[in-house]
């Protein structure tokens, strides 16, 4: 039963990404790749979890540190960028 | 209980997130929110309880808090120190690394899960697993290709060779294999041990034999399309460990990545299936066509004799301005233009520049308002009326052979009209073809004139002839 509510939510999030992302304009889609990009690593989450479970043994072990290190080095490197090429979009008036 | 609480909210900022980031007046605080929403997810993963049973080991190295602040710590500076130090024309290769390494660390994920207990997983975990492994596996070898193909630390062309599809079939019919076989209930451990490590060599095998065939041109589409495999991926993993947060973020991302994909396709005139399975560009075809009228070449003293009188001026900005790093000398160019009384903008095709809207980064860079900024559709009804068009490094994008020639591998790509113009400038290093190696009968027409050199000497040059007024 659990699975479907996950089916459910997982459909149902798919379509609101739809939804948000059709109303980006063009000159926006680089920061918003780079800014989905940083979502997509959310999987810190799952790893932080798993790197305590010592169930799965010292190589389960190394194996999610690896997947830390490297999903955050995607969020973190993901959201400073976008936030530095969102800041060089600018008004005309703002400069002057 | 409460970290559920905490990933609801982590959910509610990144879709609060992304819609921000629709205008650029609130982009910056829509990112902000977003990030706001992964931090608070990142310390709910603290209170989980298998991190939370952790704390009580007797020996230090079995503390789960260690080990995850420890990586947690490397990532970031990691993350920190290459975020600042990348050059914005190296946005798309940095952005196919880090979707690499998303799916690197969900497959990741997925692997540990299964270890954990490999004899008792249940069938539709079981699944999870399988796909995630599949999914993960092809986004992070792909990721890797497309990244070596943008760097081009290797060729950027299409590699296509006989019995390339059959390869691809067998390796895509072993997969589902692999996977059929390690659901099954009731199957050996080590079998099963067997038949994950194989699904996992055929996938990254996989990753990077779909990417294969496909040439530089094509990358925006690419990345957009990994981005999303990607999102997929860390919601397959989210299947695993029944997390919400997971699964929310990865559709977004997953969906996002997709309309993008859509998007890009639709501004080419391509399907998806013709995009990843044709080899475009690997063999550059021949047009039927001879080659056009010769074309004129023109010094920069006489173009900017004629910009000076121009009333209207638009740039056409292709990747080869980014290449040539013009993009600063082009802003300077256009302030002298305004001051001598022209009307400056410039417009870009969806697909310049390496991934979609890349070339709006590069020109926001560069300083230029982005209300100077127009896209293909506005500002195509109104080149008729455009004095001076000035092509920056774009070729395909402004090739009428789109338009009316049948026969040419990019008929049917909607396409900057530039042509249209009173007259067209072209710079362009040499008289090769460009990129794609298509023909372009733009630079023989009769209001075409062609300025040769190094697009930022060029236009160097223009700014100087201003000057010295």
């Amino acid at each position: 039963m659990e699975m479907i509510f996950l089916l459910f939510i997982f459909v149902i999030a798919a379509f609101l990404g739809r939804e948000l992302i059709s109303k980006v304009p063009s000159q926006l889609h680089t920061p918003l790749m780079s800014a989905t990009n940083a979502i997509g690593g959310i999987t810190v989450v799952g790893a932080i979890v798993a790197v305590a479970m010592f169930s799965a043994g010292t190589l389960g072990m190394i194996l999610s540190f690896v997947a830390i290190i490297l999903a955050t080095i995607n969020v973190v490197g993901g959201y400073l960028v976008t936030q530095r090429m969102l800041s060089m979009f600018r008004k005309k008036e703002d400069k002057d | 209980m409460i970290n559920n609480l905490a990933y609801i909210l982590a959910c509610v900022l990144f879709i609060m997130g992304i819609k921000r980031l629709n205008r650029p007046e609130t982009a910056r605080r829509g990112n902000f929110l977003s990030a706001l929403g992964m931090l608070i997810a990142v310390v709910a993963a603290f209170f989980e309880n298998e991190v939370v049973q952790s704390w009580n080991t007797a020996d230090w190295l079995q503390n789960g808090y260690v080990w995850a602040l420890l990586a947690v710590a490397i990532g970031s500076v990691i993350g920190i120190l290459w975020s600042k130090r990348v050059k914005m024309t190296g946005m798309p290769e940095l952005v196919a690394i880090y979707n690499g390494f998303g799916g690197l660390a969900s497959f990741l994920v997925a692997f540990t899960q299964f270890l954990r207990d490999p004899a008792a997983v249940e069938t539709i975990v079981a699944a999870s697993i399988a796909l995630t492994i599949l999914t993960g596996a092809i986004t992070f070898t792909g990721s890797m290709l497309a990244w070596g193909k943008l760097s081009e630390k290797i060729s950027g062309r299409a590699i296509v060779f006989g019995g390339q599809k059959i390869i691809n079939g067998v390796l895509a019919l072993a997969a589902i294999g692999m996977m059929v076989i390690f659901v099954m209930p009731g199957i050996d451990e080590g079998v099963r041990l067997a038949v994950i490590i194989i699904l996992a060599g055929i996938s990254l095998i996989f990753g990077f034999a779909l990417v294969l065939p496909i040439g530089g041109g094509d990358m925006p589409v690419v990345i957009s399309l990994l981005n999303s495999l990607s999102g997929v991926a860390v919601a397959l993993a989210g299947f695993i460990i029944a997390n919400t947060v997971l699964i929310v973020a990865g559709a977004l991302v997953g969906a996002s990545g997709m309309m993008l994909t859509l998007i890009m396709c639709r501004a080419m005139n391509r399907s998806i299936k013709n995009l990843l399975f044709s080899g475009f560009g690997a063999n550059p075809a021949v047009s039927t066509r001879g080659p056009g009228a010769e074309p004129k070449a023109i010094s920069t003293e006489d173009a900017y004799l004629m910009l000076e009188a121009a009333g209207s001026v638009v740039f056409v900005p292709g990747y080869g301005m980014a290449v040539a790093q013009a993009q600063h000398v082009v802003k300077e160019l256009a302030q002298k233009l305004e001051a001598a009384g022209a009307e400056v903008s410039f417009v870009v095709h969806p697909v310049a520049g390496r991934m979609p809207g890349h070339m709006n980064v590069l020109l926001a860079e560069a300083d230029i308002p982005y209300e100077q900024l127009k896209t293909m559709d506005e500002m195509n009804p109104a080149m008729p009326l455009c004095d001076i068009a000035i092509v920056i490094g774009a070729n395909d994008v402004v090739n009428p052979a789109a338009e009316n020639d049948e026969s040419s591998p990019i008929y049917g790509m909607p396409i900057i009209k530039a042509y249209e113009a009173k007259t067209v400038f072209v710079l362009k290093r040499g008289k090769g073809r460009g990129f794609s190696g298509i023909e372009n009968e733009l630079f023989g027409m009769s209001n075409t004139l062609m300025i040769y050199g190094d697009a930022k000497a060029t236009i160097s040059a223009l700014v100087g002839e201003f000057a010295s007024e």
